[in-house]
């Protein structure tokens, strides 16, 4: 595409090629516009909304996924953007545990936002899996940011062992029926795992480690439970 | 209970499988629906034979029955008892039925008889508000419920109700309670596709002119207007073989009706205004889908979709005019009140977790399939065939300048005679009110609740608004679903902030995270408040900062407007909060 689009993104005026987003836009500026779910690799969503920018729109703009459009003026740092920002990641401090979140735990900080102002109410808490040898879940610790569900469908592996459970506030990364992953269609590529922004997807090796167990033991241990030759599916219903 | 229900015959869904062997994702809806007819629910075994007759992962087709609260994957009797404890229900006195209900069933919300042969449910809004109390037994419609006759809705004696339909000129509701919905021949006797007949004839790029001039605005909440969505449909490049008209019958908002009264009294008026559009966009291919919660209006479109299509009104050169190909697919949805969301409804039909897209790209170019997509809501359609048949100058003589015409209106609640009412644009809501028969037992007006639960309260210092688009946008109270619910002075407006905070907690989709999470937290302070009494301004400010990043960031409609009526009703009556 060789039309290009001039805009403003906090008074400064940039050209883009046409259908540049207003994220990458604003980094090419220096201007670091703050987001959690957003991944270079993976197609972007819209989902955190962190990155909502004052587009000149009627509502805000996700920068993720806006496009920048001639002429257009976008502000990254009025008391209205800062304070849905602030608002979405006090919300979400009181909904997941963050602690193995080191990049939110940090925008946290930066926007001011006070981690504790909603800790009164409902967590989204989940039991801990571990039915695999390669991998903990921990949905204590997920943010719904899908990266895991896209890498393990259209955006990488085509495996489609993950989807959804229930909706809204109770929405939770899920398998078929709610089996352990040996059971389902995943591959084992630990993709999952890798782009995973909090701790609620780990290596169990690393999960051993931090608990003190000796590299071998871990070896023996993680060994033991290779995934089992599928049998003919549906036997187990 | 479980082992009785357990017991899974899988013979019984061969004839389905077969049937939808060769079918693709789009038939996921309908064959969980089919298969569910069968087993009451939808066993892992049944499950995985859907995922392999569609070609369907397995995680998505669970993925899928998670989301829609009608689907379940756990064991569920094949009668479900559906109670509405929506506003204009609560209003109406649901809070006696619900307990007549549970107490002879001996179930909760959620349970399913020990010999599992019923299954008891709460549903936040049946959307037959105008009958409220009302239910649903099975795919029975029950309305005016009692205590007393509580045992004559459960052993499905209790008779179905029948239209209400008020106000003049009907423009749209002419035929509604007139003419026989089962019946093709009638609607013909009635004046039935005589527009269409007449449109055929003349060239589409006049009929969207004609359609601009009637300022017909979409009548299901944005109001965008159908003429100019109809010319980019039009103009957008593919064959008419790749262009879609949909019909956005997922009325879900609390308090509204109207679609549904055009559906169960009229249907094949929406058959022929959904033809008219196709022909106005040049598409071939029509769907319709109708919320879950709408058993008879689904019963209704089926059968006269069947009729039209047998008497040569659906299919391939339609009245005789060569080339002109159209037929309707009809859906049926399964309790979400998100896919009343356009591109969310997209999702649905293709069978799917009904996420809102992003926007842009626009469903006019990136609709359902990403194909050119005229999507348009149940009244805005029939309201475009009736301006049409009415003729310019009849049509610009109702109303004012700016609201041509007429408009459907819900009224419900505290209110003598609720009904859905056709009336001229210009009315206030005081004069609307008069026509409803006043407060019922001339008791005091509180205030109303326009719009559903994603309008805004008004109070009795604003009733002498007049109902058009113009003061409506002046006013910012949203006018497209045409709900007002009525509150007399009795009413504790903390109670209805509370259920509908509930209702957006419980439908918010669960993509982005304000919503997800600030539906939820909106809810909780208020059940606080009403609890322990405020905090003051914490609460203000905490509710302010929620609903203000809602309606900012949100990536739908639904989340932009979670917060509208508790924010209205907070400035109205700040002593809610204080």
């Amino acid at each position: 595409m060789s039309e290009t689009v001039t805009l403003t993104i906090d008074g400064t005026e940039i050209t883009v090629p046409a259908g540049t987003t207003i994220l990458d836009a604003a980094a090419q500026l220096g201007i670091e516009i703050p987001a959690i779910c957003y991944h270079d690799s993976l197609k972007a969503n819209g989902l955190c909304r962190v990155c909502s920018v004052d587009a000149g729109w009627r509502t805000n703009a996700a920068a993720c996924v806006a496009e920048c459009s001639q002429g257009m003026n976008v502000k990254t740092q009025t008391d209205e953007v800062v304070r849905n920002r602030r608002t979405i990641l006090e919300m979400l401090s009181s909904t997941v545990d963050l602690s193995e979140a080191p990049g939110i735990l940090a925008l946290l900080k930066e926007s001011g936002a006070d981690p504790e102002r909603f800790a009164e109410f409902k967590r989204r808490e989940s039991p801990v899996y571990d039915d695999n040898p390669f991998y903990i879940r921990d949905y204590n610790q997920c943010i719904n940011c899908w990266r895991c569900v896209q890498v393990c469908a259209e955006d990488a592996q085509f495996a489609f062992a993950l989807s959804f459970d229930g909706r809204g506030f109770e929405t939770r990364i899920g398998t078929f029926m709610n089996q352990g992953m040996p059971d389902t269609t995943c591959v084992f590529c630990g993709q999952c795992v890798g782009v995973c922004p909090t701790g609620a997807l780990k290596p169990k090796r690393q999960v051993l480690l931090e608990q003190g167990m000796n590299p071998d033991d871990i070896f023996r241990e993680t060994k033991r439970g290779r995934k089992p030759k599928r049998e003919a599916r549906g036997g187990n219903s | 209970m479980t082992d009785v229900m357990n017991q899974i015959d899988m013979a019984l869904l061969e004839p389905i499988v077969k049937r939808f062997e060769g079918h693709r994702r789009d038939a996921l809806l309908p064959m969980l629906h089919e298969a569910q007819a069968i087993y009451g629910w939808l066993p892992q075994a049944v499950q995985e034979a859907i995922s392999q007759t569609l070609r369907v992962p397995a995680a998505d087709v669970h993925g899928v029955i998670e989301f829609y609260t009608m689907f379940y994957n756990q064991p569920t009797a094949k009668k479900v008892i559906r109670i509405c404890e929506g506003s204009s229900c609560h209003l109406a006195g649901s809070a006696a039925v619900i307990e007549a209900v549970e107490s002879q069933l001996g179930l909760e919300n959620g349970q399913t008889s020990a010999d599992g042969s019923v299954t008891y449910e709460l549903v936040p809004c049946l959307g037959m508000c105008e009958h409220g109390p009302n239910a649903l037994n099975g795919t029975r419609t029950a309305g005016q419920l009692t205590a007393a006759r509580v045992p004559e809705f459960l052993d499905g004696s209790y008779p179905e109700p029948g239209p209400k339909v008020f106000g003049s000129p009907r423009l749209a509701l002419g035929r509604v309670g007139i003419v026989d919905p089962g019946s093709l021949e009638d609607y013909l006797a009635h004046g039935g596709y005589q527009g269409l007949g007449k449109a055929l004839e003349m060239d589409p790029t006049t009929l969207i002119a004609s359609n601009k001039t009637a300022e017909i605005l979409g009548r299901g909440g944005a109001q965008f207007p159908m003429g100019v969505k109809a010319e980019m449909v039009r103009n957008a490049p593919a064959p008419a073989s790749q262009k879609h008209v949909v019909v956005n019958a997922d009325e879900s908002e609390p308090g509204t009706f109207k679609d549904r009264t055009i559906m169960e009294g009229d249907p094949f008026s929406l058959i022929e205004a959904a033809t008219l559009i196709g022909y106005i966009v040049g598409a071939e291919n029509g769907w319709i889908l109708i919320r879950g919660e709408y058993p008879r209006s689904f019963r209704r479109l089926q059968a006269a979709i069947a009729a039209a299509r047998s008497a040569g009104y659906l299919g391939r050169d339609i009245l005789g005019r060569e080339g002109f190909h159209f037929d309707i697919e009809l859906r049926l949805g399964a309790g979400a009140y998100i896919c009343g969301e356009e591109t969310a409804l997209f999702e649905a039909v293709e069978g799917k977790r009904g996420f809102p897209r992003i926007k842009p790209p626009f469903p006019t170019t990136h609709g359902l399939f990403g194909q050119p997509t005229a999507i348009n809501n149940v009244e805005t359609l029939v309201m475009a065939l009736a301006a049409f048949n009415a003729g310019e100058e009849a049509w610009n003589q109702m109303g004012t300048k700016q609201s041509p015409g007429t408009k459907l209106f819900c009224v419900s609640g505290h209110v003598e005679q609720p009904g859905t009412y056709e009336v001229p644009f210009g009315l206030t809501i005081r004069q609307l009110l008069e026509m409803a028969g006043g407060v019922r037992g001339g008791k005091q007006l509180k205030g109303c609740l326009v719009g559903g639960a994603a309008g805004v309260f008004v109070n009795p210092g604003m009733i002498d608004m007049p109902l058009t688009y113009e003061d409506a946008r002046a006013n910012q109270v949203p006018l497209g679903s045409g709900a007002i619910v009525v509150m007399d002075e009795s009413v504790d407006v903390r109670e209805m902030m509370i259920q509908l905070a509930h209702f957006f907690a419980h439908e918010s989709c669960g993509k982005c995270f304000p919503c997800q999470i600030g539906t939820q937290r909106q809810l909780e302070i208020l059940e606080r408040v009403a609890a322990e009494g405020s905090r003051g301004a914490a609460d203000l400010r905490a509710l302010q900062d929620i609903g203000a990043t809602m309606t900012q960031t949100s990536l739908c409609g639904l989340g932009q407007t979670a917060a509208s009526a508790i924010m209205s009703a907070v400035k109205l009556w700040p002593e809610l909060v204080a």
